[in-house]
Parts: C-alpha cells; sequence; structure tokens
C-alpha cells in the first residue's frame, strides 16, 4: 500500500536526550494547529522523523501546507513524497518511478538513487536497493539519465517502520521549538532591527513577550499600529504573541528636562529596561531582547551598551550584537517585516535625539546622575500600572 | 464629539448623497449598458446626473464623464493628451504646487521624453501669467494647473490663464485640477476656456471612489482605459451609477447658496486665524492673505514646532487637523508646496492645515483654538530642533 505524504525533518532535538519526547510533542502540536484549517491530516512519529498524512475522503493538497509547516521552529526542512507500506522491493520500485513521474514528467534530468536503511532487517542492502530501483526508473524514463556524482535529482529512498520516497527537500528554518528554551521580553521600536531580533531569539526556542513604548503625541497611533503589525508578522512563527504597550511621554519629558542632553537616550534606554525588567518578572521570564547592533548608532558603543544594561539583573540577549545592516535587512524581507518596519513613523527613541550624543558614556557617571533624579522610580512605576497589554 | 477640520482631505457624506446611493445600489442595480429596461433606467439615473453636474459647470452633458475620482481625471487629461496629440508638439506645462497626481504624472512624461516646464509660483503661491504667456510655444500641447491648491488654498486666476493660453496657441489644451474647488467655488468651464477639467465627489460631501471628468467635445485626448466601450468608448468599464447619482446630489447641495455659504465658512477660517496669530505667539499665515485665499483651506505656521507632534496632540483633544496634505503624510517628505512658496525648512515643519466645511461651526473654531492655546506652548516647551 501506498500514500503521497509529508516527510517532516527535524535537527537539533534528535540529540536532546531526555527532552526529546517532550520537544517532539510539542512539533507535533505546533504542525497539527498550524495545517488544522487546510484539511483532514494526521501527523505520525517515525523514527526521527514527523510523517504528515491526508485523511478522509478529500484527500487535501500538500503544497498549500508546506509553508505552513516550514515556519515552525525546530523543523530542519520537508519532502513531499510517498510512503510504501508493504516494503517489497517491487512495489517501491513502483513507488518510485511515479513519484519520479510525478515531479519530472518530461524533463530532461540526470538523477542517482540513494537508499538509508535504518531497519537493518530489510533483506536487501542499501546500494542494491539503489540500484534496482534507478535501473527501473531509467528503464522507464527516456528523459532521464543517471549521474552518481553530480546529479540534478536525488531520490531518497528511507527504509525505516514503512519505507519513504522523496527527491525534493525544502529547508526549513531550523532552530528549536517555541517556548522550549523558556521565556523573554523583547522591546520593539517599530524599526528593522528589533523584529528580527525577536524572531532570531524565538527560532532558538524562546518564547517571547513584547513591550512597546509609546509616546503620545509624538509618536502617533499609525506608529502603535505599526508596532503592532510587526508583532503579528512575527506571531506568524510563534502562534501568538503579548505585546505589552507602556505610555513613555511623562518620562520622556522628564528626562529632557532633567539631564544633559547629550546622554538623553542612555537615560531613556535604561529606564526602557527597567520596565522591560520588570514586564519580564511578571511574566516569568528570564531575560531581556533587543534589536542593538554593536556600533550602528551612538548609544550602541560598547561603552553605551554597558551603561544601559547596568540597570538589570537578567541576561539582555543581543542576537544583532555582531550583524551588519545588510545582514539584518536580510533577515527582516525573508521572515517578511521589513516592508512594515519602513514605514516612517515616528520612533520612541529618535523624538528627542541630541545632535550630538555621548558615544562613550561612564556607567558611574550615568548612575550618579540618575541617583539624582528623584521621580524617575515613581514615573516608571505608574507607567508600569498603567502599561496596556494587546494579544496578538 | 470630534471637530473636524481636515476637510480638504475628505468629507463626510451628505445624508441625501448616502441615501440616493443605497436607492440606486438596490432598486437601480442593472448594468447601465444592459439592452434591458433596468438596464435603461440605470442608464437614465447616469444621464441625469451628467446633466445636474454639466450645468453647474456650464458644460454640455455630454461632456461629462464619471471617473474613480480626482487621480483619474489628472491622470486622464495629462496621459490623454499626451498620446492624443504627440505628433502636434511634446511640450507640456504646469506649476511646481501641484497634488501628486498631476505632479507625478508629468514627471512619468518627462522621463518618457516630453519637455516638461514647471512654472515657480510667488511666496503667496501665484503662478505669473506672463510667464506662462511666454512659456507656451508652438508644440506647447498642454497646461494643467490647479485651480485651488489643496494645502494653502490659493485660487489661481483661471479665467486669466485660459485667455493667456489661448491668445498665444489656440491648439494648447488646458486642464483645472478642480478637486478642491468644485462646490466651493463657481467655474465656467467657457468663461475658464478649459478643455478638461478633473473633480472628485468625496471632497465636496459625495462618496469616495467616484468623481468626473470634464472633456470639451472634439478635442483629440485619448482613453488611458481600454474596455468595453462605456461612456462613449472614452472611459470603459461598468458605471458606478450609484456613486454618479449621489455626487450629484451632494454637488446640487453645495452649489444651492454657495456665496452665503462661503461666507459663512470663511467666518470661522477669519475667527481661527485672527485668533491663533492674536493668542498664540511666533505663527503666521501660509500662502495669501485669508481673505484671498480659499476661506475652505487654512494654513497656519508654528514656529519651533513640529506639525506631526502638534496633530497628534491636537486629536487627544479631539481636533482633526493635517499636516501637509494628507496624501502626502505616510511619507517622510516636507510639503512641496511649502517649499515652492520659499519657506525655510523649520517653518515648513510647523506648518498646520485647517480644512472646513459648510457643516462645521464657529464654536468649533474657539474649541480648536482653545486646545491649540493649551497644547502649543507645552509642546514647545520641549521641542528640540534636530
Amino acid at each position: 500500500m501506498e500514500e503521497k505524504v509529508l516527510i517532516v525533518k527535524y535537527g537539533e532535538i534528535a540529540m536532546r536526550g531526555n527532552n526529546r519526547k517532550l520537544f517532539v510533542n510539542r512539533l507535533v502540536d505546533s504542525i497539527r494547529k498550524n495545517i488544522d484549517e487546510y484539511g483532514d491530516f494526521y501527523v505520525v512519529k517515525e523514527q526521527g522523523r514527523l510523517i504528515v498524512e491526508a485523511r478522509g475522503e478529500t484527500k487535501a493538497e500538500f503544497d498549500t501546507i508546506i509553508p505552513r509547516v516550514l515556519c515552525i521552529f525546530g523543523i530542519l526542512g520537508v519532502a513531499p513524497g510517498i510512503k510504501v507500506t508493504d516494503q517489497s522491493i517491487d512495489n517501491i520500485k513502483e513507488a518510485s518511478l511515479k513519484h519520479m513521474k510525478e515531479f519530472f514528467g518530461d524533463k530532461e534530468q540526470s538523477f542517482k538513487v540513494l537508499t538509508k536503511r535504518s531497519n537493518k532487517q530489510y533483506p536487501i542492502v542499501s546500494n542494491e536497493v539503489s540500484a534496482i530501483v534507478g535501473e527501473h526508473i531509467f528503464e522507464n524514463m527516456d528523459n532521464l539519465s543517471v549521474d552518481v556524482h553530480n546529479p540534478d535529482v536525488v531520490l531518497t529512498i528511507e527504509l525505516r517502520n514503512d519505507a519513504y520516497i522523496y527527491s525534493h527537500y525544502i529547508m526549513g528554518y531550523g532552530g528549536l521549538p517555541y517556548g522550549s528554551s523558556g521565556k523573554a521580553v523583547a522591546l520593539l521600536s517599530g524599526g528593522i532591527d528589533s523584529p528580527v531580533a525577536a524572531w532570531l531569539m524565538a527560532k532558538r526556542g524562546v518564547e517571547v513577550s513584547a513591550v512597546y513604548f509609546h509616546s503620545p503625541p509624538y509618536t502617533g497611533e499609525r506608529a502603535k499600529q505599526k508596532v503592532e503589525d510587526l508583532a503579528r508578522i512575527v506571531s506568524r512563527f510563534t502562534g501568538g504573541m503579548k505585546l505589552y504597550v507602556v505610555h513613555f511621554t511623562e518620562l520622556q519629558l522628564y528626562l529632557l528636562e532633567s539631564v544633559p542632553e547629550d546622554k538623553l537616550t542612555i537615560f531613556l534606554k535604561r529606564a526602557m529596561m527597567k520596565v522591560a525588567e520588570k514586564i519580564a518578572l511578571k511574566e516569568h521570564a528570564d531575560g531581556l531582547v533587543t534589536g542593538d547592533s554593536v556600533g550602528q548608532v551612538a548609544s550602541q558603543t560598547m561603552q553605551g551598551l554597558n551603561a544601559i544594561s547596568a540597570v538589570c539583573n537578567m541576561p539582555v540577549l543581543r542576537p544583532l550584537a555582531g550583524m551588519d545592516k545588510q545582514e539584518i535587512i536580510d533577515i527582516a524581507r525573508k521572515i517578511g517585516t521589513f516592508e512594515t518596519s519602513i514605514l516612517p513613523y515616528e520612533d520612541c527613541c529618535t523624538i528627542f535625539v541630541a545632535k550630538h550624543p555621548e558615544t562613550r558614556p561612564k556607567t558611574s557617571v550615568i548612575n550618579k546622575i540618575e541617583s539624582r533624579l528623584e521621580r524617575i522610580d515613581e514615573i516608571l512605576e505608574k507607567a508600569f500600572e498603567e502599561m496596556e497589554l494587546i494579544e496578538i | 464629539m470630534k471637530v473636524y477640520f481636515d476637510n480638504a482631505a475628505s468629507t463626510k457624506i451628505l445624508p441625501e448623497a448616502a441615501q440616493k446611493m443605497v436607492e440606486v445600489m438596490t432598486d437601480y442595480y442593472a448594468n447601465p449598458g444592459a439592452s434591458s429596461v433596468m438596464g435603461m433606467e440605470a442608464d437614465n439615473i447616469l444621464k441625469s446626473s451628467a446633466k445636474t453636474i454639466s450645468k453647474l459647470i456650464n458644460a454640455d452633458e455630454k461632456e461629462i464623464y464619471f471617473t474613480s475620482g480626482g487621480t483619474e481625471g489628472d491622470n486622464w487629461a495629462i496621459f490623454g493628451t499626451a498620446k492624443g496629440l504627440k505628433r502636434r508638439g511634446k511640450h507640456i506645462i504646469t506649476t511646481v504646487i501641484e497634488h501628486p497626481a498631476v505632479s507625478m504624472p508629468f514627471k512619468v512624461l518627462e522621463e518618457e521624453g516630453y519637455e516638461v516646464t514647471f512654472l515657480p509660483v510667488d511666496e503667496k503661491g501665484y503662478i505669473n501669467i506672463e510667464e506662462l504667456k511666454n512659456a507656451v510655444r508652438e508644440d506647447t500641447i498642454l497646461v494643467s494647473i490647479i485651480l485651488i491648491n489643496n494645502e494653502i488654498g490659493t485660487i489661481q486666476n483661471a479665467e486669466e490663464i485660459g485667455k493667456a493660453i489661448k491668445e498665444k496657441n489656440i491648439n494648447t489644451l488646458f486642464h483645472i485640477d478642480a478637486v478642491q474647488a468644485f462646490g466651493k467655488y463657481r467655474i465656467d468651464v467657457k468663461k475658464f476656456k478649459c478643455d478638461m477639467l478633473s473633480v472628485s465627489a468625496h471632497k465636496f460631501n459625495g462618496p469616495k471612489g467616484v468623481g468626473f471628468f470634464y472633456m470639451k467635445k472634439g478635442v483629440n485626448v485619448k482613453p488611458v482605459l481600454y474596455g468595453g466601450g462605456q461612456q462613449n468608448n472614452m472611459r470603459p468599464g461598468t458605471e458606478n451609477a450609484a456613486g454618479a447619482a449621489a455626487m450629484a446630489v451632494a454637488a446640487e447641495e453645495s452649489y444651492k447658496n454657495l456665496e452665503e455659504t462661503n461666507k459663512y465658512v470663511f467666518e470661522i477660517k477669519k475667527r481661527i486665524a485672527n485668533r491663533v496669530l492674536n493668542e498664540i505667539e511666533d505663527t503666521f499665515i501660509n500662502g495669501d492673505t485669508i481673505e484671498k485665499s480659499s476661506p475652505y483651506v487654512l494654513n497656519i505656521g508654528f514656529k519651533n514646532l513640529r506639525s506631526e507632534v502638534l496633530l497628534h496632540a491636537l486629536e487627544e483633544k479631539n481636533v482633526v487637523v493635517s499636516a501637509g496634505s494628507a496624501c502626502n503624510s505616510r511619507k517622510k517628505v516636507q510639503s512641496s508646496v511649502l517649499g515652492a512658496l520659499g519657506l525655510e525648512d523649520d517653518d515648513i515643519q510647523g506648518s498646520i492645515r485647517f480644512s472646513f466645511s459648510r457643516f462645521n461651526t464657529l464654536e468649533e473654531a474657539d474649541i480648536c483654538v482653545e486646545a491649540l492655546k493649551e497644547t502649543v506652548p507645552f509642546l514647545r516647551r520641549f521641542n528640540r530642533k534636530r
């Protein structure tokens, strides 16, 4: 018996010892959730693979669900293929030929067959299976030639509990199942970098909540809407996200009147970190995520980052620290946030930015100035109390 | 309740127009091009709408075409003329204070090899008619002028302009972008000697997505859309009978007692202008004096302020205004119209447009001024120059 299936490969999880079962189950859940609306599918576990099979009268098309499966973190890639339950060599020959005809009709291609025999009980060794199947295909399809060194197409036959045949492997994003590495709070500004940073940490299995600092009337409703839209795009990969909106106008104006202009951004970012850490505690999260890229703007020198991070106890993850702008933009385009990020609304960090901001702040000096800001804690407490939660 | 002073961007639909629209959509839904009686009835609605509109601008009903709005009319006038008259010449003229629906097509044609003259304006926003006359040549096929500017409300002298163009070259076509003018200013296509005129319904309390294009009989302007032959083969596509009928209702209403209405609206504008100039420091009017520009548009500059911030602050107090032209505010560009008047960048940054309709009140003007008095000094305190 044979049927069309989607073969899902997962990566690092396979090495996770005792947690493996948990991670695999989480992947199965995510796949089910993501493809549920597209038809009657079910997901079965097979050694080191997940197999998506179509069920019911109307067999749904796999094409529509492939992108929905690929965007799940922890999945290395997928391949549409054929599952053969009765693994006699004749069945495998016929199924392989059928697969090749469907995918490569009359295209001029070179190919080879690669067999992986995980099921060591199988009576024929891998190379021999490959030779038998290869010959059968070659004899029945005029458009194909054999090239074992540099073929256009590799037909893979995996002999497991059942046999799986595929030729077309599509790469996913890799990473780890969402939520399998704990929680963090990401600071979203509405720019290009911060959504990419949040996405990268989500890819490593971190469950991300987001916080946006809103400063009306200096930042408009459209700026807030833009951040919501960005959170929505990132949550396509994560299945949902909490977005906290903290009103920061009072704090910004207080700082503007109280601190030296060139150090304003440092104080502002420190204040943001303090509130973000409070949110992280509330969310039982264990870290913060920012889109800082070293050297990109004045506050992103090592001294600047040190002065900013000095206010929190939690680790501050900066996945973009070593990336160039273009590398960040490439990811933003890939995950679909770029077009939204470049809409020109005011960014909360740039409203009162100084002409010549401090690039080498001394943490001790900043601490000292900040200790004289009597109202800062009270203002931050109020902002935290009054923040708004949007469930994306 | 919101004080809505952004009527140059769009207006609230007139209840009678909305009602008309529903009536046509539910009772006269047949395709106006159908041979059935129902089709004929729908077609009759288009005809009577065209008739109503044509009378208001002293045109013939056959010279009225229904479009999707101002942008389509402007594009049609420019690309249609370029296509129809390119053998006669490739020189076209417009001003530096046009809406993008005109200036962008001109730039496209410039890239395609047409020679474009962008007429400058003085500090009040007027073109120099002598300069225009000198610019019109034997090979000039089109002059396109915005009658009432959308940002500063400057009213060009259409009659003098039309006369100057035709005296110099009778074959040069004259297009008027009347999007901000129709319904608020008397338009006579014969007196203005214009060959084309673009109008959008939602600027005078009609529905969005509909407008009309006047094209003088006999001019050789090509269509920009091709299809099933509707509207004399000049603007194919199933006609929007409901939109056209609603537009006609709104048009007729706005031209009733126009002079009295304009006086009333001017009082609102005057109240805001005078109070702001007297009661808030470092403010100035952009464009011509409030009496000479359109009563519907008031552009005020606030020194040491960013208009975008003021806009959001006013919105918190339920006063809706606009910074730059609405179609432009999504792009981070400064107003090219204000730049063309010779304003400094800092002054452009602090300019706000208040635009009115006959449904606004003097009371709303006072609410607006009070909101400004509360917010402007506060925002200025924290304004930093970048």
